[in-house]
């Protein structure tokens, strides 16, 4: 009998000095889980998109819990709820959220950008671009073969004409589409700015006019008749400084090819 | 003594590698010689671990289960081991958290695996004493990392190579991984000339 209980109990007061030293240390040298950065987390969709500026939700929940960050409404996806609880739980006063929605500089379909080559590669834009930029003659625009639709979590990006069009009422303003997109035309915006440029072409006015009906050309009049000097041309692309404009839209007017559109 | 002592070493960590040799821990082998770095901290992180769990299981061998208990060994080995991996990781982020912060994530991997045990029932086994053993067990970690490492820089090279189909992924692996182990073969003869 002595031969079963001695091995047995051998192992039985090794395994409960283990758990002892263990309870013990976890109490009196363990480091609590923080319970900040949990309920964050748990708040958080878990979308995982990177809209915050931070690799995923655990990273932002860190960030937060951590002191690295006392933004509590960067979370895109969760908009104001998410915003909402997470200043609950960190003690600060809710900030409010802006929205914001996907935005595509670029109207050049298939009516207004002119076709250079056939192209019948792989149907990806990051492809196409590889490919001499494209089948479109403008190749500083959008490919059409919808990286950025297949990306989109929401289905909030349609290709029609061979543009992408983005529905404002799906998108969750995540920025996936804005980092897919081989020729970054796609930015974010708030929806308060009232004018965007709606190109992205940066050669010269002549050579944007051959290639794209809608181009910028750079002609400088919204930057002449802008009343707040919030329009800059560089790179022979019209750029608003959202800062000064006063949404005014006389640039919108003015614009001979119309890549100026007021909302 | 001491030429003893390298002897143990040197033939733990090339003749006797535990990865190459022996084939004990081959899945953090695969599984984390993805890139050098990992493989590097793994491999770090599992000579610690075998060192500290040489000094806790020798003793308990030596003065609790030798000489009645013997067959004991295995399953009280592996419940040392546990025990003391957790351990050593409350302690690791409590006081030193930046170590903690590298060895973290491998610390719970080598938990069980076999290697660790393999080497503190080995050490057993050639009837090494307290200090032999340590030596034995530095060997073994040294041999872990000396693999991991030279493996990373192969699979490192897999990725840029045009693998037919049928190989991709773990079946190139598993060759690349014999093929390693082969060349390990070559210093078989190594221990036994080295002080002629």
């Amino acid at each position: 009998m002595t031969e079963i209980l001695i091995p047995a109990a051998l192992v039985g007061v090794i395994g409960l000095i283990a758990a002892a030293v263990l309870t013990l240390s976890a109490r009196f040298m363990g480091i609590k889980a923080n319970e900040k950065e949990k309920d964050i987390l748990d708040t958080l969709p878990g979308a995982n998109c990177g809209a915050c500026g931070y690799p995923g939700c655990e990273a932002y929940a860190k960030a937060l819990a951590g002191g690295e960050t006392d933004a509590t409404s960067l979370c895109v996806p969760g908009a104001e709820a998410a915003a909402r609880r997470i200043a609950e739980i960190m003690g600060t006063e809710f900030e409010g959220v802006t929205k914001k929605t996907a935005f595509i500089r670029c109207r050049g379909d298939c009516t207004h950008n002119k076709e250079k080559a056939f192209y019948n590669g792989i149907s990806s834009c990051a492809a196409a671009v590889g490919y001499f930029g494209g089948k479109g003659a403008c190749t500083q625009g959008c490919i059409g073969f919808g990286d950025c639709a297949a990306v989109c979590p929401e289905d909030a990006i349609c290709i029609e004409k061979g543009i992408a069009h983005v529905d404002p009422r799906k998108c969750i303003g995540c920025g996936l589409c804005v980092k897919t997109c081989p020729n970054r035309i796609i930015s974010l915006v708030t929806g308060e700015e009232k004018v965007y440029v709606t190109c992205s072409n940066t050669e010269k006015g002549a050579v944007t006019r051959k290639k794209c009906d809608v181009g910028c050309i750079g002609c400088m009049k919204c930057q002449r008749v802008c009343p707040t000097e919030a329009i800059k041309v560089e790179n022979n692309l019209s750029q608003i400084d959202y800062d000064k404009c006063i949404a005014c839209g006389k640039c919108a007017e003015v614009c001979p090819v119309q890549c100026i559109s007021a909302k | 003594m001491i030429k003893n002592l390298i002897v143990i070493l040197m033939a733990s960590v090339l003749v006797n590698n535990y990865v190459l040799s022996k084939f004990l821990g081959v899945c953090p082998f695969l599984g984390v010689s993805k890139k050098v770095g990992q493989a590097t901290g793994m491999g770090i992180a599992v000579i610690f671990v075998m060192l500290v769990a040489t000094a806790a299981t020798w003793p308990i061998y030596t003065y609790l289960l030798s000489p009645k208990y013997e067959y004991m060994q295995t399953i009280v080995f592996i419940l040392v081991i546990a025990a003391l991996v957790q351990f050593v990781e409350i302690v690791l982020k409590k006081y030193i958290p930046s170590l903690h912060k590298s060895l973290g994530i491998y610390l719970p991997l080598i938990t069980t695996n076999c290697a660790v045990l393999g080497v503190t029932l080995n050490n057993i086994t050639d009837g090494y004493g307290f200090i032999e053993a340590m030596v034995s067990s530095l060997g073994a970690g040294l041999g872990f990392l000396l693999a991991m490492v030279l493996f990373a820089g192969v699979r490192g090279k897999m990725e840029a190579a045009d693998i037919p189909k049928a190989f991709k992924g773990i079946p190139i692996t598993l060759i690349a991984a014999s093929i390693v182990s082969m060349s390990f073969y070559g210093f078989a003869g190594v221990i036994e000339n080295m002080f002629a």
